[in-house]
């Protein structure tokens, strides 16, 4: 799956590495850094975290059917 | 037919194109079908791939917790496009209205973006740039390679640089107990951005975290073995330092060039537009259909003066893309201007760096609340006596005050909100280096009113 997290607005509360430890994790004492591609297997705790957090700064991916850009480019 | 129809038949059945698909680009393609647009969406980018998300980069994926592909930018909804990707635009042709690319083909559209963003400025000597073990980090292959790098144990790493990129990059190396020597031009690392009173807390930390840090000094020469493998580094005050590792971190070139016969106001510190992302023209006239959004837009902000401002942050490309999308579909009067204040983050030795509005834009700075050798504090920067920039050190939740202060005019300095007002709470001079200095390791860029100023601040070279 995919995330990304709005670190301008993050106040780095930690809420998100309380609920899903694996794929984001404190840097001294308030900067977040985390997984951005992890493992689906960490879909569900990943949400809760996304859905936990006061800032509303972390965004996973909407997609269901991909519209993936193509490898190379079609001439 | 009036405006109001041709409107409705471009959102309906028109034709966009976005050159440069990052950042930038995505999220105005997804603001573009959010809004309604059901034309043909095409975008066009250079790179192979799927979007990816850059400030990852110089922090998880350096440390090898992340892996450099695997920072693919989260969708927020499909964009039924047409990607065009590993073939460059080379060319915009206002009068036919189409894009060229370098493989000879030619991309109609009714309204354009410019995303084109940034790339990192190489080493100048070319066969030093090529030696085995120098490094720049902008793509993940870049990234990629200097995780290996570093993974593998070198001796020394070198970083050429100590603006944001660079510190990152030693921080990390340091975290993983590598030998760091940092050099730079500037009397301090972070100087370009944020002044001399920041960098001599920068240089600080840098030192208590074993990193060789060497300020005022230039790098004359990167030296290779007989297998091409850089090795050593000469500095213009006659010494050196061995090193298996190279990074130059010297700030970024914005990807203009294939705009330069585009007749628009196009120079160093990137596309000239108004603050609803419309691209000028050479004139300075502004075009109805060319939009600009991301690091390689230059924007007047009217809480500055109207001054045209250059930025290479990450929350400033999506909002642009938001509001650059949304002004491609709308009629005049409903359009938007990008108003918003620029913020900024950066990690670095533990600490993590914030700021809001434009530092650079300053004559004074402050610390105006908690402590600075602790590392837990706010700055405050005001020019002509209010409030027009603010920095934290692992003292974020403070920032949206300092918003409200710069958003108001308050008067410089604030006073303290919390009971941890600093002792010595004096404003200093702000104290930046001149601009050829500026250039490197700044991430923001307050480059004057006039397009054509920009020919009077041309960045020079490091060497
Ligand atoms: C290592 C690193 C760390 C960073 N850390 C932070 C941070 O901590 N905080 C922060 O706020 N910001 C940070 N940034 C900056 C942030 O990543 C940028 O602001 C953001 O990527 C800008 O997005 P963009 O889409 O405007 O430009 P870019 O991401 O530069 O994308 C431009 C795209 O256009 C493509 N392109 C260029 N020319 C052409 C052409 N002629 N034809 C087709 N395609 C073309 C490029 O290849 C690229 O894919 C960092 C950047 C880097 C590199
Ligand atoms: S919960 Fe939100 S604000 Fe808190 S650290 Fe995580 S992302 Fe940041």
């Amino acid at each position: 799956m995919r995330v990304v997290v709005d670190l301008s607005r993050c106040q780095g509360y930690a809420q998100c590495a309380f609920l899903a430890p694996d794929a984001f994790r404190m840097h001294g004492e308030e900067a977040l850094m985390y997984a951005s591609n992890p493992d689906d297997a960490q879909r569900q705790q990943v949400l809760r975290a996304a859905a936990a957090c006061p800032l509303q700064a972390i965004l996973v991916d909407q997609l269901k059917g991909r519209d993936a850009p193509v490898g190379t480019s079609p001439s | 037919m009036s405006t109001a129809d041709t409107l409705q038949g471009f959102k309906r059945d028109g034709r966009v194109v976005i050159v440069g698909a990052s950042l930038a680009g995505l999220r105005a393609a997804e603001a573009l079908r959010d809004e309604g647009f059901t034309g043909k969406l095409t975008m066009i980018g250079d790179e192979l791939g799927e979007p990816y998300d850059r400030p990852p980069l110089s922090k998880q994926v350096l440390t090898g917790w992340v892996p450099a592909d695997g920072t693919t930018l989260p969708r927020r909804r499909d964009i039924d496009a047409e990607w065009l990707l590993g073939v460059p635009a080379d060319g915009l042709d206002l009068a036919n209205n189409h894009v060229r690319l370098a493989d000879g083909r030619t991309i109609p559209f009714d309204r354009m973006l410019i995303s084109t963003g940034v790339r990192a400025r190489p080493w100048p000597v070319e066969a030093e740039a090529a030696l085995d073990g120098v490094f720049v980090v902008r793509t993940r292959e870049d990234a990629a390679g200097l995780q290996r790098a570093v993974a593998a144990g070198p001796s020394r790493v070198l970083i050429i640089g100590a603006g944001f990129t660079g510190s990152e990059i030693a921080s990390v190396c340091r975290e993983r107990d590598i030998p760091v020597t940092v050099a730079e031009l500037a009397p301090s690392p972070l100087v370009g951005g944020l002044g001399a009173m920041i960098g001599e807390i920068a240089a600080d930390m840098q030192r208590a975290h074993g990193v060789d840090l060497r300020c005022g000094v230039k790098v004359t020469q990167l030296e290779g073995d007989a297998q091409g493998r850089v090795r050593r580094a000469h500095f213009s005050d006659g010494s050196a330092v061995d090193a298996d590792v190279v990074v130059v971190a010297l700030g970024g070139i914005r990807n203009t060039e294939w705009l330069r016969d585009s007749g628009l106001a196009v120079g160093v510190w990137g596309v000239a537009c108004d603050a609803g992302c419309r691209a000028f023209d050479l004139n300075g006239l502004v075009t109805d259909d060319i939009f600009v959004a991301g690091d390689v837009a230059r924007s007047p902000n009217p809480m500055y003066e109207y001054r045209f401002i250059s930025l290479e942050h990450w929350a400033n490309a999506v909002e642009q893309a938001e509001i650059a999308a949304h002004n491609m579909v709308s009629a005049q009067a409903d359009r938007w201007p990008h108003l918003s204040i620029p913020t900024f983050w950066s990690i670095q030795f533990g600490v993590n760096i914030k700021s809001v509005g434009v530092p650079t834009y300053a004559d004074e700075v402050v610390v105006t609340q908690g402590s600075v050798a602790d590392h837990r504090f706010v700055a405050a920067y005001g020019y002509h006596g209010r409030v027009t920039a603010a920095v934290s050190f692992n003292n974020a939740k403070w920032l949206d005050h300092y918003r409200r202060l710069i958003e108001t005019a308050a008067p410089f300095p604030p006073p303290c909100p919390t009971p941890d007002q600093p002792l010595d709470a004096k404003p200093v001079p702000v104290d930046f280096p001149g601009p050829t200095l500026l250039a490197q390791g700044a991430t923001v860029v307050v480059t004057g009113h006039d397009p054509g100023e920009r020919r009077v601040t041309a960045m020079r070279q490091h060497r």
